[in-house]
């Protein structure tokens, strides 16, 4: 303990889920109840530690609160490395945010997971995760973060191979590994940029290095991007967004912590750690792909059947608003959405969750194994059999919207203003406001389309009707927790205007300015966005309405077929539905492609260098010694030894053992050949 | 130095070797156990050696000294230094831990043994010996066993293989003896490895061969000699083979240790006596090692046999090894005396000689594992046993995870490092590389998903779990690699005075002669 509270809490905060882990690992099975308490019991002194730290924040008030405690990791000399923490008000909440979601996560999937065959192993790897998480949070440094990384990667395929006996849960599994490992490559590739110019890994130093000139222009560029790229692929972001979906093939309780609310949200805690050293290219590459995404994985969530699809999409489309608004330099809005965003979002899984596990059990009930527990074209009309999940489910579907009084309306409200004031400042850069904007539209129609789908209307499989019911209250409990944590109050305190962002949250975690000379500052980015708030506020809630009120005629009031507008736009709406067949065409032009050439390099080396080339030195002395052995016995044996005669033939005789065939003689007399050519030299 | 412990070390396995001999054909199990104990107490001086060892000298200790064949200035000269004790460790753990792995060997146990515990003596030798004459007869002594117990006790093709290996790695040691006599002519007849170090950096300048310097030719032959054992792509088809007919306690010790003898055999020979040469072939050994990274990971992502996966992984890592070694030349003055990055590169491939060695052995411990059980090694002729061998597909998922590189386990800090400190040199090369974190996992992990995941296949549903003697061979392995994963300054803290006596040497003579 180093006597530091913020310091030691952070330290338990780190080692306890990681000491539930190993417990669970190894004696988990043989506890009562395989010990799940345990693991829970951990998670919910960290929510304690997380909220005392929190609470020491808001009391301290302090806008520049920083921590920082490192020590001696390797030392070789010159070439040493230090891993410690950085404990500031965005630590803080964002190690809330986690250790709630992991807290709620727990409670929920003991009755979501009850009765499943690994259920301690389960536990173990919620431990396992919750520890890496906190690990990139807490990070001061570019190491740590990137091993704490890739443990997060690992938590994530044993988790989404949970089931792993379903080959689509392992090649989920598996494809999530890659698809970020290929974002680790840049990563890392930025990592060595930045370390072979200032040689250090520790963030501060970073910074001072940079603002001190020793690092800048394109290589800079590049490192930011190598860096982003690991963002990209933990956030979902096009065009590596192919994992994210597949992973929905974990337990729904880890899609709400980990593919909704916390590990996908570290590609974006990434780039706003490190914000200051991004260069103005490299933020600009941030907010097109961020945008992109935004509005591309919205168009793909509006035609999906599957509700934890839909979900899914609705993830990798906050998310790219999330590095959107960093892009813009608006990048506490983008924390801040990636705050809001995680209630919400989690909460929604966890809905899904109850849905699923109802539908489950009722067709559990009828014996039926065909049907889709979580296809909504079975559901409909659960309003009233599940009440709790169904208003926490809407107040969340209202916050995403981006409808006010709720947390999602400020935070989206702020990186649309970001937006727009970036694209007043650089008019060449329109589109990544209609990004936003467009975006906004479709996830207000979306998500009230899933709502309508599931809880409205009529039952759609009446047969199973009477056996959906609402879930018990270890699940409903973490719903009824998150759904009101999106309303704006908790965010606004001690302010009570739902229309501004302004309280603790603004108070307290504050913009730096960009060590990147030429930058702009982070005054003046505030400035901007202080004043695109009206415009932004009045644009958002007007494509808000227009998508909700779609979705409504469409699919409450049936005003507008769905089925007539999908016929008409039939290749549109194809594109959609599969997912502009990204992965079809990442098989055949990218994963076929690498078996075929590595069966190829295999067969050059195992089939023709090695059998032809390799072994040809083989054949070539086998010819060799055919010829020196016919030399030897028909023209020097038996012509010209014959010929001398039987005493010289009995010489030859005594000659022939030296071929005995026994590689010990073999090497004496290679060892007599040493000493041989050494005593020649030596005279 | 009354007690000569690295005597005692190399020579406790004849102790062994004649105990067995007294020992009648029949009673195996007592065989056995003289061998565990041979090793055993082997091992446990290795440890004592390591306490005893002073970390801030990075010049040799424990020095032994005496005549041999004083007509021929060949001496009899031990001594240990951080390259070459790390190695010592790692030898005697895994002999002792290969013991247990060979209990099951029930055909002429007798001759197993004995040729087991002269394999270690031949190895303990190269890497303790200061003298270049004994160097090449324990180099030359590691040779014969390995060559029966590959062709003895092997698998089906093990006569093939067996010739193969030997045919292969006597070329090696024939190019290797050209070399150390060439270097034994050139610098005043001596065989004194510590005179050589001394003498040969400067000793060769200006000297021609046929129109090239000596220092070259004599650099390459060295270079091609150790580059076979490493394996160094093209040299490297003999590996998959000999691995796949190999029993797996010899697989253990040909990956562990016999494939670091290469690279000990450079660091030790190639770096310390002709270190301005590094400046000449440095490029050349990042481009081999990228070959090594991508040729590897390839040939491995297309295999069938788990067995030679694993071989090719072997090529692949030593790849990261050779980019590393390149990196030490950014501690010259014309790469602006970059001696961080030469400290991470160079540390960062010693270190990964010895995490490839605990990585390396635990995955062949545990292909032997479902090969005793399964009678095959095919990818895919598996699937769904981790629901049939939890704990046993739980530690391969652990070894898995090493091999792949992912940090929390060694293998990820050394391979870093070796990246880390080639890149200010060698960017383009580094990056090209990097690609191998990619298709390292995508091997490792296809595998593990055929042979573990999925549907339960029906024909193994009464494979027997990993059992207490086998879980003993690898739980040691997967401690360490954890450990020093999670806290290597205890292993860096061993080699780095060594370390900075190499990378010194090699930027002084960059700034002296600086033309190659």
């Amino acid at each position: 303990m180093t006597g530091n509270m913020f310091i030691d809490y952070s330290l338990l905060i780190l080692f306890l889920p990681v000491a539930a882990f190993t417990i669970q690992i190894f004696i988990g099975k043989r506890l009562p109840r395989q010990g799940d308490w345990v693991s829970i019991g951990a998670v919910i002194i960290t929510l304690v530690l997380a909220i005392a730290m929190f609470a020491s924040m808001l009391l301290g008030n302090d806008p520049n609160f920083s921590q920082e405690a490192s020590f001696t990791w390797l030392d070789m000399g010159v070439f040493k490395i230090e891993l410690g923490f950085l404990v500031d008000n965005i630590t803080i909440v964002m190690l809330l945010v986690v250790a709630l979601i992991s807290t709620m996560t727990h409670i929920f999937s003991v009755k979501y997971m009850e009765g499943d065959i690994r259920y301690s192993r389960y536990f173990a790897y919620l431990g396992l995760f919750t520890f890496s998480m906190n690990g990139i949070v807490l990070a001061n440094n570019l190491i740590s973060m990137y091993m704490f990384w890739e443990l997060v990667g690992v938590s994530s395929y044993l988790l989404i191979g949970h089931w792993f006996e379903k080959d689509s849960a392992s090649d989920a599994a598996k494809k999530a590994f890659l698809t970020n490992r290929v974002g680790d490559i840049g990563f890392f590739i930025g990592i060595m940029l930045i370390f072979s110019s200032l040689g250090t890994f520790v963030f501060s130093e970073i910074f001072d290095g940079i603002a001190a000139g020793k690092l800048g222009g394109t290589v800079l560029t590049f490192a930011g991007v190598g860096l982003f790229l690991g963002a990209m692929a933990k956030s979902s972001q096009f065009p590596l967004h192919i994992w994210l979906p597949d992973a929905m093939e974990g337990p729904t309780p880890v899609s709400a912590l980990m593919h909704a609310a916390t590990m996908v949200a570290a590609g974006v805690y990434l780039v706003v750690r490190l914000f200051p050293l991004f260069t103005p290219d490299a933020l600009l590459v941030m907010a097109y792909v961020g945008g992109f995404t935004a509005l591309f994985a919205a168009t793909i969530a509006i035609t999906q059947n599957d509700i934890k699809k839909v979900l899914a999409y609705s993830t990798v489309s906050q998310l790219g608003y999330m590095i959107l608004s960093v892009g813009t330099g608006a990048y506490i809005a983008g924390f801040f959405h990636l705050v809001t965003h995680a209630m919400f979002k989690a909460c929604l899984f966890y809905g899904s969750g109850s849905v699923i596990h109802s539908m489950h059990h009722a067709l559990h009930k009828k014996h039926d194994t065909e049907t889709d527990p979580q296809d909504m074209r079975n559901m409909g009309g659960f309003k009233n059999k599940m009440p709790i999940t169904y208003w926490a489910m809407l107040i969340c579907t209202l916050a995403i919207s981006g409808v006010p009084l709720f947390s999602g309306f400020l935070s989206k409200d702020a990186i649309l203003a970001g937006t727009l004031s970036f694209a007043s400042h650089n008019p060449g850069h329109f589109l990544l406001p209609v990004f936003g904007f467009g975006a906004a539209a479709i996830t207000a129609f979306y998500m009230f389309r899933l709502m309508i789908m599931t809880f409205h209307g009529k039952p759609k499989m009446p047969e199973i009707y009477d056996d959906i019911h609402e879930s018990p209250k270890e699940m409903t409990f973490p719903l009824v927790l998150l759904s009101t944590l999106s309303v704006f109050i908790f965010y606004t305190l001690p302010y009570f205007n739902p229309f501004s962002d302004h309280g603790w949250f603004k108070e307290l975690v504050v913009a730096k300015d960009s060590v990147v000379p030429g930058s702009e500052t982070a005054h003046y980015i505030a400035e901007g966005i202080h004043h695109a708030h009206y415009p932004a506020m009045a644009l958002s809630l007007i494509v808000a309405s227009v998508g909700i009120f779609l979705s409504w005629t469409m699919y409450f009031k049936k005003k507008i077929s769905a089925d007539d507008w999908a016929e008409k736009l039939k290749p549109m709406y194809n594109l959609s539905f599969n997912k502009y067949f990204f992965d079809e065409n990442y098989n055949k032009y990218l994963y076929q492609p690498l078996l075929k050439l590595s069966s190829l390099v295999a067969y050059i080396d195992w089939d023709l260098y090695d059998k032809y080339v390799i072994n040809g030195f083989g054949r070539v002395t086998k010819l060799l010694s055919f010829f020196t052995g016919r030399m030897d016995y028909e023209g020097l044996d038996q012509t010209i030894i014959d010929g001398i005669g039987r005493t010289t033939r009995r010489a030859g005789g005594v000659l022939k053992y030296l071929q005995t065939g026994r590689l010990q003689s073999y090497l004496l007399f290679a060892l007599l050949g040493i000493i041989l050519l050494v005593l020649v030299q030596s005279f | 130095m009354e007690i000569n412990i690295l005597s005692w070390i190399i020579w406790i396995p004849l102790l062994g070797m004649a105990a067995i001999a007294f020992v009648p054909r029949g009673k195996t199990q007592l065989i056995k156990i003289i061998t565990a104990v041979a090793t055993g107490v082997q091992f446990l001086a290795t440890l004592g050696l390591w306490s005893q060892f002073d970390l801030s000298n990075g010049g040799f200790q424990f020095m032994e000294r005496a005549t041999w064949i004083p007509s021929f200035n060949i001496t009899y000269i031990l001594g240990v230094d951080g390259l070459s004790l790390p190695m010592v460790v790692l030898t005697g753990l895994l002999f002792f831990l290969s013991t247990f792995v060979s209990w099951n060997i029930n055909r002429a146990v007798k001759g197993y043994f004995s040729l087991f515990l002269l394999l270690n003596i031949g190895i303990m030798g190269v890497f303790l010996s200061l003298d270049f004459f004994l160097f090449y007869v324990f180099w030359e002594v590691m040779l014969l066993p390995m060559f029966f117990l590959i062709g003895m006790w092997g698998g089906p093709q093990r006569e093939y293989a067996a010739i193969k290996f030997f045919l292969y790695t006597l070329v090696g040691s024939v190019l290797m003896l050209i070399a150390i006599l060439g270097l034994y002519f050139t610098c005043g007849r001596t065989f004194d490895m510590l005179v050589l170090m001394e003498v040969a950096p400067t000793a060769l300048n200006g000297v021609m061969w046929w129109g090239i310097d000596a220092i070259k030719v004599i650099w390459v032959l060295l270079f091609i000699g150790f580059a076979i054992k490493v394996p160094v792509f093209p040299f490297h088809t003999w590996l998959p083979l000999v691995h796949v007919e190999a029993p797996t306690a010899i697989s253990v010790i040909l990956a562990g240790i016999l494939l670091k003898l290469g690279v000990y055999g450079m660091l030790r020979i190639n770096y310390s006596m002709l270190p301005g040469a590094v400046w000449w072939f440095a490029g050349a050994l990042a481009v081999l090692g990228l070959i090594n990274v991508i040729w590897g990971a390839m040939c491995a992502l297309a295999q069938k046999d788990l067995k030679k996966m694993v071989a090719y992984s072997s090529v692949n890592h030593m790849g990261y090894l050779l980019i590393g070694m390149s990196a030490v030349i950014a501690a010259g003055a014309a790469n602006g005396n970059n001696v961080l990055a030469a400290q991470a590169g160079l540390g960062g491939a010693v270190f990964l000689m010895f995490n490839h060695g605990t990585i390396s052995a635990m995955l062949f411990i545990l292909v032997g594992v479902i090969y005793e059980r399964a009678h095959h090694r095919n990818i895919d002729g598996f699937g769904g046993i981790a629901a049939q061998m939890p704990i046993y597909s739980g530690i391969m998922a652990l070894a898995f995870f090493a091999g792949l590189g992912l940090p929390g386990f060694s293998g990820f800090i050394s391979e870093a490092m070796c990246f880390i400190g080639a890149f200010p040199v060698f960017k383009a090369i580094v990056i090209a590389s990097t690609l191998g974190i990619l298709l390292n996992a995508a091997y490792f992990l296809r595998a593990y998903q055929r042979i573990f995941m999925g549907s339960l296949n029906e024909k193994y549903k009464d494979l027997p779990e990993i059992n207490r003697m086998e879980l003993f061979t690898v739980i040691p392995l997967a401690v360490i690699t954890l450990f020093l994963g999670i806290y290597p300054k205890p292993f860096l803290d061993l080699i780095s005075s060594t370390m900075n006596v190499i990378i010194d040497k090699v930027a002084n003579i960059g700034s002296i002669a600086g033309v190659f």
